[in-house]
């Protein structure tokens, strides 16, 4: 089971009400490369992967969550008092139109989270090559991020963000190696 | 870590049909994990609220993204480095 | 409603800076599981985390439900503000 604690992994600080970077942001929501895709994604693979990876994928898979939880935090100060004419002049009046001010699990262009952005091949290789580009992916979409915003202190969880991003992708690479063979393993140090 | 090692550039074909100026240097970003390997024990570590603010415990993994617009504002009045 | 000191940032960041180090350690040990050392200071976080935890939980209210803090009367754990609202 998961147990829930009242904090954010790391503080978000929203220097001010702009509700075009929140349309943005949801990219990392409910977007192909997004934290939720990302947890999903890997608290599914781990019921058909190797044991010796299996607390790796339900850690990190964990740790997305705490990160959902920072782009929703993001997502809603930047829009919450935002007026319906803010919203619309931001480009979120068809989402004004279906949802108010609520958040909702869609990418940047408004479509909907769908399960075809993830998989699970039941092929240990295949499924930690693909949390490996799901990693790189992310980190390109922080990245970009990063060049359309202006809000300094927004940066600064971003570029938390996009760090956390290298490390799961070293430690999937590690999970890799660990597959290749277990007595390999010394000689790469 | 010098953040500007874990960048790459190339200069795309620049054609005299292009109808936007040109960005005459691409830049692209090839972080520490494709060259760490297998993490050796014991590496560098940054004290906990410095590897908070880092996003990763050990100093070898930092590798901060800046936009061209904060690099440049950076460079102008010298406060680019975190 | 309840309105939050100006320490509540710094004190929360100390939590957050322990816990970071702890999550660090933990998906370094699935890769590294004979590290000792690692795993040494990974206790050590562990043990800083849950003295904070309970000196922050005293003043502000339980971080955690579901038996993982102690409940006091009324039950804080539900009360705002939320960490999005903060």
């Amino acid at each position: 089971m998961w147990v829930y604690e009242k904090k954010l992994q790391y503080p978000v600080k929203v220097s001010t009400c702009n509700p075009t970077l929140a349309k943005y942001l949801i990219e990392q929501y409910g977007g192909a490369d997004g934290e939720l895709a990302a947890a999903l994604r890997y608290l599914n693979q781990r019921y058909s992967i190797p044991d010796k990876v299996v607390g790796l994928l339900t850690d990190i898979g964990t740790e997305e969550f705490a990160h959902l939880e920072m782009i929703a935090t993001m997502v809603y100060k930047l829009t919450k008092d935002a007026t319906p004419d803010q919203m619309k002049a931001a480009g979120l009046g068809a989402h004004y139109a279906n949802h108010d001010n609520a958040l909702f699990y869609n990418n940047a262009a408004g479509a909907p989270w769908t399960a075809t952005y993830i998989q699970a091949k039941g092929d240990p290789i295949a499924d930690l090559y693909e949390d490996i580009a799901a990693e790189e992916k992310a980190r390109a979409t922080y990245q970009w991020l990063i060049d359309l915003s202006d809000d300094t202190d927004l940066n600064d969880s971003l570029r938390f963000l996009r760090e956390r991003e290298i490390i799961h992708s070293q430690r999937f690479r590690e999970a890799v190696e660990i597959l290749k063979e277990e007595r390999d393993r010394k000689k790469i140090f | 870590m010098n953040r500007h090692t874990w960048y790459r550039t190339y200069r795309p074909y620049i054609s005299p049909m292009d109808p936007c100026p040109p960005i005459k240097v691409k830049r692209y970003s090839t972080p520490p994990n494709l060259f760490v390997g297998f993490q050796p024990p014991g590496l560098e570590q940054f004290p906990a609220l410095a590897a908070l603010k880092a996003g990763t415990l050990w100093k070898c993994f930092y590798d901060p993204y800046y936009s061209l617009k904060e690099l440049k504002r950076g460079s102008e009045n010298e406060t680019a480095s975190p | 409603m309840k309105q939050l000191p100006p320490e509540y940032y710094s004190e929360l960041e100390e939590i957050q800076a322990a816990d970071f180090v702890i999550v660090e350690l933990a998906l370094y040990l699935h890769t590294h599981p004979d590290d000792l050392d690692a795993i040494k200071q990974y206790n050590e976080y562990v043990k800083l985390s849950k003295s904070l935890k309970k000196a922050f939980e005293r003043k502000y209210g339980a971080l955690t439900s579901f038996g993982y803090s102690f409940a006091r009367c009324p039950f804080d754990y539900k009360e705002a503000p939320w960490p999005w609202q903060v």
